[in-house]
């Protein structure tokens, strides 16, 4: 009986195991970005920018070159390499904390000055690093280390839902939200990832794709569960989907 | 041929100088009294293939240029006071990082909302630090058009040579008055070893501009390299002017406009018959403490004169080693005059 080899670990990530919790989907998120980046060969010509939070080690386990930013600045950092060398291939990789609370400023106007980036948006409605605390994208009654007695709109709002943000600006050419909870929704995000990726290659303008993830340890769950509330919880509040897709680079 | 010069102000000096130095991207927002530099680079960057990106704020600014200088091109921005206390964390993060850039900083008056006023309240925030962290920029201190448009060349090369953000402090007067201008761009561009730029992994090793360093004594090396090479800067790069210093028994110390002031004031301290100097750091890090020091041990007595309450005078007193240090300062909101200075000269100058 011969044995063929039929899954492999993508060329962009190297061979270092993953820091990330049990049940995180970091590890899953930063597979499918590697492979995006794979599928279209992209990797020497790939400059990721790393963010402040559990996804700042980046670095560790991408085999292209990393610019650390500062909390939130990514897509500003990323404007500047993109605009310095528009030859190559920029992302970033940020959580909720760093791109919808300090950095949205950032956020929203690369998006609105059509910057031809990729941004990987984990939304695991809290802030991961840091212990748990509230996020802007904290559920509505979402018990964290700084919402204690639950979130209440009165109090901090409601969460936030990017995607559909930046949707409406004229200067994105993708935007979309996915989860890994099922294998057609593993399928979904893959295809969206892909998308970003083959859309700033084709030069159409800013790629936005969100990634409802896990966070078990700062919620409390085992990782069975953490996928469950993803479903459950997460996905009636944050719909899944493509929310904009440029149709060719000169239509907006 | 003679040498043609142009009545440029101040700020466009400095536009000029970084096309002349090669710059081609510029991020920044708009601020009185800088403003001319954004203006003119946005009009002349795309015709040397370059581009202008007007920031949403200055803290996209500076980290959209510590992106943009990654790649190993020259970048710049310029702000003034407020929009530096913007920048300062990118600033701190571009200094970990170890990332060639120039921050130009017109200084106006604070704190605060303070003033459009020139004033040299920043000094501390530009030589001491400005951001967190242990790390220092390296500081030019311009005092006229020429030397606007020469010393913003000159920082383009010592960023690159440092591998360090390096600040050009002018403020509101040097940026805004319009003096004549030799423009010479400097023949060559030297070329520094760029093996830290990130141009994509073809053909060799990852390479991660970042300061975070979480290992055992990773952040204690990395603190000490920087060290090392502010020392350095302190055996390469200091810089100074030197008027009528020798047989003064009197010297002067000021930088930028205070300088300008200050040297008027000399002139007239010397026509009254009064052997007075002026000393003019041009780098204010690394600061010419050495020939402070050496002039303080020669017997020289300082007077330091600055458009704040005190802040070069620190390090003034340092390199004087316990000799006598007068002071004359002048917030913001108006400028003094030579006259006022003078007078001032002639309450502390020597007897004997």
């Amino acid at each position: 009986m011969s044995e063929k080899k039929i899954f492999s670990r993508p060329k962009t990530l190297k061979d270092a195991p993953f820091h990330f919790c049990p049940g995180c989907h970091h590890g899953i998120a930063h597979r499918m970005v590697a492979e995006a980046i794979d599928k279209y060969s992209l990797r020497e010509k790939t400059i990721g920018v790393a963010s402040v939070g559990c996804s700042v080690f980046l670095y560790d386990y991408f085999d292209v070159d990393v610019i650390e930013a500062p909390h939130g600045r990514a897509a500003a950092v990323a404007t500047g390499v993109k605009r310095a060398r528009k030859d190559k291939i920029v992302f970033s990789y940020q959580g909720d904390g760093d791109l919808a609370s300090i950095g949205i400023a950032e956020t929203v106007h690369t998006a609105n000055r059509g910057e031809n980036i990729t941004i990987i948006f984990i939304n695991n409605t809290v802030y991961g690093m840091t212990g748990g605390q509230l996020a802007p994208t904290t559920l509505l009654g979402q018990k964290t280390t700084t919402s204690p007695y639950g979130r209440d709109f009165m109090q901090d709002g409601y969460p936030i839902r990017m995607t559909e943000i930046l949707a409406t600006l004229e200067g994105t050419a993708f935007a979309a939200r996915v989860a890994f909870t099922t294998p057609k929704n593993i399928n979904m995000a893959k295809k969206a990832i892909e998308k970003a990726f083959q859309f700033q290659k084709e030069e159409m303008g800013f790629t936005f794709v969100e990634i409802l993830s896990a966070c078990p340890t700062n919620w409390g769950l085992n990782s069975i569960d953490s996928m469950k509330r993803v479903e459950e919880e997460m996905i009636p509040y944050f719909p899944l989907g493509i929310f904009k897709e440029r149709k060719a680079a000169d239509v907006l | 041929m003679t040498e043609t010069r142009d009545l440029v102000k101040g700020n466009e000096a400095v536009a000029m100088g970084a096309i002349d130095a090669g710059c081609l991207y510029y991020f920044g927002y708009p601020i009185t009294p800088q403003s001319d530099i954004p203006e003119y680079l946005s009009y002349h960057l795309p015709k040397v293939g370059g581009e202008f990106v007007q920031a949403e704020s200055e803290v996209a600014a500076i980290n959209m240029l510590m992106g943009a200088a990654s790649t190993g091109i020259r970048a710049m921005t310029s702000s003034s006071s407020p929009g530096i206390s913007l920048m300062q964390e990118g600033i701190s993060y571009i200094a970990g990082s170890e990332i060639p850039t120039v921050i130009v900083n017109m200084s106006r008056s604070g704190p605060g909302l303070g003033g459009i006023a020139p004033s040299q309240g920043d000094y501390f925030q530009a030589v001491k630090g400005g951001g967190h962290g242990d790390y220092h920029l390296l500081v030019l201190a311009p005092n006229s058009v020429q030397e606007l448009y020469d010393l913003t060349i000159l920082a383009f090369e010592l960023a690159e040579k440092y591998r360090n953000p390096v600040m050009i402090l002018g403020d509101a007067m040097i940026g805004q008055m319009k003096e004549p201008l030799l423009r010479e761009p400097p023949g060559e561009i030297h070329e520094y070893p760029k093996e830290w730029a990130l141009t994509g992994a073809k053909g060799r090793p990852q390479r991660v501009l970042k300061s975070l360093y979480l290992k055992d004594g990773e952040l204690t090396a990395h603190n000490w390299k920087l060290h090392q090479k502010y020392e350095t800067m302190k055996e390469s790069e200091i810089r100074f002017e030197e008027l009528m210093t020798e047989d003064a028994d009197l010297i002067l110390v000021a930088f930028g406009s205070a300088a300008r002031i200050s040297r008027t004031s000399v002139m007239m301290a010397r026509e009254a018959g009064m052997r007075v100097g002026l000393f003019r750091p041009i780098t204010l890090f690394p600061f010419p403490e050495p020939q402070l020091t050496a002039m303080a041990k020669a017997g020289k007595r300082f007077f330091v004169v600055e458009l704040n309450t005190g802040q070069m005078l620190e390090d003034v007193k340092i390199s004087a080693q316990g000799n006598q240090v007068d002071f004359f300062g002048k917030p913001p909101g108006a400028l003094p005059t030579p006259e006022e200075i003078f007078e001032e000269i002639k309450k502390i100058y020597p007897e004997s």
